[in-house]
């Protein structure tokens, strides 16, 4: 009996080559960044997009996220890069969500919002992130672009099966704890290349409570354990998130589906090439140090010290790091100020994240001397957030209120830090200059960036909000 | 068409670090271009130039001992991160053919692959003696053989490594993948009337 990845990967199977299958995918999202090569490909080639329905493009990536950005980007490269999606979503019938459009947002929150992503389906996006929509119980994941214009053309894609690994989370979280730190611990155990050549899939009880907004955050971030898979088995939970949405299955085909799903989870005796057990129950919000996912530690710690480590290479990395990030070792976590604070991302920009920092910031102010950025995922989550008043409770507490999209993630669009600045954010990469040339990134959860915001410094948010 | 490959003899550039990421080898900037050329001024863009955009000549790329080697050899989890080809496109736009290292990132080495550069995964201990090689003595050469899969080091030190066979084959003749997967078009179609059988709300059309 098999583990609920080889149970979609088999429905999958166009045909074999080898030790390789030709997978069918169920569906593709393009961004801007990655996909214009492919369109050129295939025009190069005098190839047709095969099914232009099962595609969705939205420019997500270079988009500024202030309140002018319909009528002008300065940037002459983001403007021509969002051109050419237009150009070439529009050319091949595929549909395109546009910055006007009251839906747009990162490309990996609008899909399951649309009810694109469903339990048991193939989906890919030139995009490392996509393994967040695994949360529905889908074989999701990023490729490159040669790889998009393969499934631009043919609708599938040659994939060796990855090794199986199962990553259960026992306990319930305490207060102020979350999917992140959830995700940002597993990491720190097995490392940024644990997962490398696995499909992880994210189980027990602690992962069972979580919402689909936690599930997406948790798979979200697999990928920086080196696992392009993660996924979660679906449930009620996954079943009530979807009912209803644009592309879920209309009535009349609903029970059929939910049928269909509820076979999908992996069974009591499948086999796992590796296992691992995490007890949740005592987790303390984390923080990261370095410049690696994998540098993240409770927020009571301290900044280690390379020459503790017997291993060369990473007393090396270690260092490299620590000089990059400017601290030195012993330095408590909290000890460490802030310029920036972002509150945003594929990781953390979905619905329950903007209230979860927001019971943070109301009633307290951003510390002087700190900008601090809200970017709602998307411009449901936006309009879902301003009718909660929660916009209200972010500007009154002196935050930005913005419009979606990837923002200070990763430095391709004006939200930037310049070089030397310190930010607490809540996005999915500290690599050196990952948010910009020279930045410096602690990454964290949405209630943790707002406690960094109100209080200058990194902050276990159980004292501040208590 | 993709560049074939088949035998390298060339310079070895050591980059000892491990965790290099997609965002080191060519900075999120650099991916606002629509074309796969013109990337090699980006590649390593913060290691190979200072914040005057002078370049650091401690770094391995600018030394002139290393400079038009082909082959990078590198620390484990090699091109860890981003799914940008683009990092592919700009070592290859640079000069490289080849990257050695002890593993690489499951996206990154499948980018690889689609564009004639061979990743080569060898024992760690493999890649740090070849690495302080190259580091002792800058500018002396590594061979790369494809078709035997084999990688000799400065010393006459002879690593084989393994390739998945149809991988190789497509390095080997710079193969077309997609025309080569058009000719499994009538299994595609089969499969397709098949699932849209058995689950039609996924072939509802994505609403504008």
């Amino acid at each position: 009996m098999g583990t609920m990845f080889a149970k979609i990967w088999d429905r999958h199977v166009v045909t074999r080559r080898g030790g390789d299958v030709l997978l069918y995918i169920d569906r593709q999202l393009v961004h801007e960044v990655t996909s214009p090569q492919a369109f050129e490909g295939l025009r190069l080639a005098g190839r047709p997009v095969r099914r232009p329905g099962a595609i969705l493009a939205v420019p997500d990536h270079n988009v500024p996220t202030t309140p002018d950005r319909a009528e002008r980007i300065d940037d002459r490269e983001s403007r021509e890069q969002i051109e050419a999606l237009r150009k070439n979503a529009l050319g091949a019938g595929v549909t395109l969500i546009d910055i006007t459009d009251p839906r747009q947002g990162i490309v990996h929150i609008i899909g399951p919002e649309a009810g694109l992503v469903l339990p048991g389906i193939t989906i890919v996006c030139g995009d490392s992130h996509t393994g967040t929509l695994g949360a529905f119980g889908a074989i999701a994941f990023g490729i490159g672009t040669s790889e998009v214009e393969h499934v631009l053309a043919a609708q599938s894609l040659w994939q060796k099966m990855p090794r199986q690994m199962r990553v259960t989370v026992t306990g319930a979280l305490r207060p102020l704890v979350t999917p992140k730190d959830v995700i940002l611990s597993v990491i720190a155990r097995i490392g940024a290349s644990g997962g490398t050549g696995y499909a992880i899939e994210f189980a027990g009880e602690t992962v069972r409570r979580m919402s689909m907004e936690g599930r997406m955050t948790m798979c979200n971030m697999t990928i920086e354990a080196g696992a392009r898979f993660g996924l979660i088995s679906p449930d009620e939970i996954t079943f009530a998130y979807l009912k209803g949405r644009p592309l879920a299955p209309p009535p009349g085909m609903w029970e059929a589906a939910v049928a269909d799903w509820k076979t999908l989870p992996s069974d009591p005796d499948a086999k796992w090439d590796r296992e691992v057990a995490l007890d949740a129950s005592a987790l303390e919000p984390h923080v990261t140090w370095g410049t690696s996912p994998q540098d993240a530690l409770p927020v009571g710690g301290a900044v280690p010290d390379p020459a503790a480590q017997a291993d060369p290479g990473e007393k090396d990395r270690m260092r490299r790091a620590l000089e990059y990030m400017g601290l030195v070792p012993g330095t408590r976590l909290t000890d460490i100020p802030v310029d920036k604070v972002f509150i945003g991302s594929c990781t953390n920009a979905r619905i329950e994240d903007l209230r979860a920092a927001a019971a943070v910031a109301k009633g307290r102010k951003v510390a002087p001397g700190v900008t601090a950025l809200v970017v709602p995922g998307s411009g449901l989550v936006k309009k879902q957030a301003e009718e909660e008043g929660l916009d209200r409770v972010f500007l009154d507490a002196g935050f930005q209120w913005r419009l979606p999209g990837c923002s200070m993630c990763l430095g391709m669009n004006p939200d930037k830090l310049k070089a030397g600045e310190r930010c607490a954010s809540t996005s999915n990469r500290n690599f050196e200059g990952r948010q910009g040339p020279g930045g410096r990134t602690h990454l964290m959860s949405p209630p943790m960036a707002a406690a960094a915001a109100v209080t200058g410094r990194i902050a276990d948010v159980r004292e501040v909000a208590r | 068409m993709r560049e074939k490959f088949t035998f390298l003899d060339t310079a070895g550039v050591p980059l000892d670090r491990r965790n290099v990421d997609t965002d080191a080898i060519i900075p999120a900037r650099y991916l606002k271009t629509i074309k796969r050329t013109g990337l090699e001024e980006g590649l390593f863009f913060a290691w190979r130039y200072d914040a005057d955009g002078r370049e650091r000549p401690d770094f391995p790329l600018n030394r002139p001992s290393y400079r038009g080697g082909r082959v990078l050899v590198a620390g484990e989890n090699f091109g860890c991160g981003s799914s940008r080809e683009h990092a592919v496109w700009a070592l290859m736009d640079f000069g490289f053919r080849a990257v050695i290292a002890p593993s690489f990132s499951d996206i990154f080495h499948n980018n690889c692959l689609k564009n004639g550069m061979l990743p080569v995964t060898l024992p760690a201990a493999d890649v740090q003696s070849l690495i302080d090689a190259l580091l002792a003595a800058p500018g002396c050469r590594v061979e790369v053989d494809l078709p035997g899969q084999t990688v000799k080091g400065p010393k006459g030190d002879v690593h084989r490594f393994s390739i998945d066979p149809f991988a190789k084959t497509c390095l080997l003749e710079g193969l077309d993948e997609i025309a080569l997967t058009m000719k499994s078009a009538p299994e595609i179609d089969r499969y397709e009337r098949e699932r849209k059988a058995a689950t039609p709300w996924l072939f509802r059309d994505i609403p504008g």
